[in-house]
């Protein structure tokens, strides 16, 4: 990643981008122990979509999948960043939130369970609305739940990223693992521009969107906790080694004082560019070691 | 979004379902399980309206070769015929590995 030429390391590497979200979630099981629950055959799918002349997905977009990861209990859920940008609706939601309590229930008896959640997502899907937002605030409240006995590791590899309300859900994870791929942010680029003008985002520039949404800038900022390559192998190891060193003392969404501060320290009047931003970052990373 | 069902003469029991694919644009779902009858039967939701005959044509020849007393179900998001094609010889071969 580090340097991105055709190397044979590089051409050996299995893509995790180019998987499909169910196979995303597969590959970060111990070999063969990952289980579907409620896939495609259950037709669990949005009752709203068709109404609006859109075509449902039999699994709403939402996979999940149960089994160990490095020997311990797990729940991946996976979203399908192709069908409707990832967005979540009311049975997606319901599927993601039923996952994390059903961990939290398992936890409680005693049983560690560990939650992956794997983001590309737009956020809350238009056509379901208020639906979605709420879905947004359950999942949120049962990360939270979880978060206090197993880890919950958010996990953007790209190339949809992370946005709306579901970056909300990732900022309340754990742990954040991106690949310089991945976006992660609250306003998606087009909503920024959409609403503020083309001086103040410009949506077309795609090396400025990845500077400032991309995994590399979020990782330097603190806001991611791994940066990784786009590898499947390497990804799989990364989530194995955050469940093994389980919760973290404090939580990022716990720490309020310190990006409070940061917030108040930035002089807001005039625009800032991804390179100061990133400058400020590293700066702020050396004044927490 | 239209919806279509087509029916066709099977010979062979199919024994294990598969799914392939996704609603992306461009692309499509295929859910293929055991048929509940000695026949062959289709139901298509797609975001493209207009291109029944365009089915038949796609199903027309893929029955010419598949004799599987399947039930098959197709979400669609306007995938060509050329992507229907080969996401139904997926399902198959993923529900005859």
């Amino acid at each position: 990643m580090r340097d991105p030429i055709l190397t044979r390391e590089y051409l050996k590497r299995r893509s995790f981008i180019e998987l499909s979200a169910r196979d995303r979630a597969k590959c970060l099981f111990d070999s063969g122990t990952g289980l579907e629950l409620a896939g495609p055959f259950d037709r669990i799918e949005s009752p709203w979509l068709a109404m609006q002349d859109v075509t449902p997905e039999a699994d709403d977009g939402c996979i999940v999948m149960r089994g160990t990861i490095g020997g311990q209990q797990a729940v991946v859920i996976a979203f399908a960043g192709a069908f409707q940008g990832g967005a979540i609706g009311e049975v997606s939601g319901a599927k993601l939130t039923a996952a994390l309590d059903l961990a939290r229930a398992d936890n409680e008896k005693g049983i560690r369970t560990n939650a992956v959640l794997l983001l590309e997502t737009g956020g809350v899907r238009l056509q379901e609305a208020n639906l979605g937002l709420a879905a947004v605030a359950e999942i949120i409240s049962s990360i939270i739940a979880l978060r206090r006995h197993a880890p919950v590791i958010s996990l953007t590899a790209g190339t949809v990223g992370c946005f709306g309300g579901m970056s909300l859900a990732a900022g309340v994870a754990s742990y954040v693992v991106m690949t310089p791929e991945g976006r992660l942010g609250l306003n998606g680029p087009e909503v920024i521009e959409e609403e503020s003008g083309v001086e103040e985002f410009d949506a077309s520039d795609r090396s400025l969107i990845w500077s400032v949404f991309g995994g590399r800038q979020r990782y330097d900022q603190g806001l991611a906790d791994a940066l990784v390559d786009d590898d499947a192998d390497q990804i799989a190891k990364t989530v194995r080694d955050l469940i093994a060193q389980g919760v973290p003392p404090v939580h990022r969404s716990e720490q309020i004082d310190l990006y409070r501060s940061r917030i108040t320290a930035l002089d807001n009047a005039r625009q800032w560019n991804p390179e100061e931003l990133h400058f400020r970052a590293s700066q702020n990373k050396e004044e927490n070691r | 979004m239209e919806q279509f069902e087509f029916n066709y003469p099977a010979k062979r029991k199919v024994l294990k379902k598969s799914h392939v694919g996704v609603v992306g644009s461009g692309d499509l779902e295929v859910l293929l399980e055991p048929g509940k009858d000695a026949a062959a039967s289709v139901r298509i939701r797609t975001s493209a309206e207009g291109f029944k005959n365009s089915w038949k044509a796609v199903l027309d020849r893929f029955f010419d070769r598949y004799d599987g007393a399947a039930h098959i179900e197709i979400n669609d998001a306007g995938a060509t015929p050329g992507v229907v094609f080969l996401r139904l010889q997926q399902a198959v071969e993923a529900s005859e590995r």
